[in-house]
């Protein structure tokens, strides 16, 4: 199946071994990943003040596009970085519900969009569009030894009403995709704790303490890496870890994937370039271990 | 410490602006504390969110204006999924952030930000950022 695509400026860039291993990753199961011909940044941020319409025209736009580039069949998109996929899933929820809104950012935007297109974020799309059990059944390298703390952070599931496509307090989705891939899921109570998103560009030290609150949680259960779906939770987790020892003594750093890099090695895909050499907490020596444990 | 309560006061212009620009109803609210049991930065605040909203309904909003919390925010939404009367807290700190920046100019130095720190941090911190502390 082909789908609609959109990458968002930070897969572009910092992310890319993310945005390398998701198109893979999902070609390997049958989902081509069509990257939209024209696409702007979304906007990274959902803005919350009720009459601000051209804090909407961004994502608004790329609704317009999606709408385009899906024509004649199902008509989605879908997105990997998880903070896009909120604020397109809430812009698009605010413009199937606001008619007058509506008319203003069309205007604006020179557009007449109505809410079309369904924004599906990847996991969900492999959850519901493909099945766990099909990516499992193409699963070649079981990543038998690792014991994987799946983590989503707030996007994908909060507001509920709005996003959550899995339970808001217990999702299971990255959980059920590392098993199929052959991995542990680790059970703890932090998967959908707020990792401080953005206030690492305000008050990086508030980061500091919510990101060990996370891993300090992940680790007592059993977790030897953390799985995450948003760059930016996963820049948080995986740098300010780097000192982490400097303000809690003892520390013990473990690397942060993202989940499609886990995919591409459990679907055997040659997983070389996927960035590794980008990660603040090196994760190779356990990428090492767990090809290992193949043979 | 004193504080001088009045009908004006509750009634003042700049709570009637918090209700406008977040569509929220803050005598909705009964201090139930859920949202400040839940809220990841409460840790790091000067002022609880819970207090936030109590002290938004009293008219006391000088004291939110100097207070930190509203810049550590982190628009999880746990409040807002939490909240037993639906109330969107996230919305009533985007709404006073934009009160105060509106006053003063934009909330943050970038000078402060180095240039490892634009090389290394992802975009959507930066643009996340700026489009809750710039105007």
């Amino acid at each position: 199946m082909k789908v609609p695509y959109f990458p968002g400026c930070t897969l572009n860039t910092t992310g890319k071994c993310f945005d390398d291993a998701v198109r893979a990753s999902a070609a390997a199961v049958g989902v081509e990943l069509v990257e939209l011909p024209n696409w702007n940044c979304c906007g990274a941020t959902y803005p919350l003040i009720i009459d601000n319409m051209l804090k909407l025209a961004a994502a608004a736009h790329i609704l317009v596009e999606a709408r385009q580039a899906s024509a004649g069949e199902v008509r989605q998109v879908t997105t990997a970085c998880t903070t896009c996929y909120n604020v397109l899933k809430r812009t698009n929820h605010f413009i199937r519900t606001h008619p007058d809104e509506r008319d203003r950012i069309n205007s604006f935007i020179e557009a007449d969009y109505a809410g079309e297109v369904e924004v599906v974020d990847i996991v969900q799309l492999l959850r519901d569009q493909v099945g766990f059990d099909a990516v499992r059944e193409r699963v070649t390298k079981p990543l038998k030894e690792l014991k994987a703390a799946a983590y989503y952070g707030c996007m994908v599931l909060r507001p509920p009403a709005e996003v959550a496509y899995d339970d808001p307090d217990h999702p299971r989705s990255l959980d059920d995709l590392m098993a199929a891939l052959g991995a542990t899921a680790v059970e703890y109570p932090h998967k959908n704790e707020c990792c401080g998103a953005y206030l690492a560009v305000k008050a990086p030290e508030v980061t500091r303490s919510m990101v060990y609150t996370i891993l300090g949680s992940a680790q007592r259960a059993g977790a030897e890496a953390m799985v995450t779906n948003c760059p930016l939770c996963q820049f948080n987790l995986d740098k300010q870890q780097r000192e982490m020892t400097n303000y809690y003594a003892g520390y013990q750093p473990i690397p942060v994937f993202y989940f499609s890099q886990l995919m591409g090695l459990a679907l055997g895909l040659d997983i070389k370039d996927y960035g590794w050499d980008r990660h603040y907490i090196d994760p190779r020596p356990l990428v090492e271990k767990l090809v290992l444990a193949q043979s | 410490m004193r504080v001088r309560l009045s009908a004006q006061s509750v009634h003042n212009e700049l709570v009637h602006r918090i209700e406008e620009y977040s569509g929220q109803d803050l005598m909705a609210c009964y201090q139930c504390g859920k949202c400040a049991a839940g809220c990841p930065v409460a840790f790091a605040m000067d002022m609880l969110p819970s207090q936030v909203i109590r002290y938004a309904q009293l008219g006391l909003v000088d004291r939110l204006t100097e207070s930190n919390t509203i810049w550590l925010c982190a628009a999880c939404q746990t409040c807002y999924t939490r909240c037993p009367k639906g109330i969107d807290l996230s919305r009533i700190m985007e709404a006073l952030r934009e009160i105060v920046m509106f006053d003063k100019g934009s909330h943050i130095n970038y000078d402060a930000i180095s240039p490892e720190d634009v090389v290394e941090w992802p975009q959507q911190a930066f643009i996340g950022g700026f489009r809750k502390y710039a105007l």
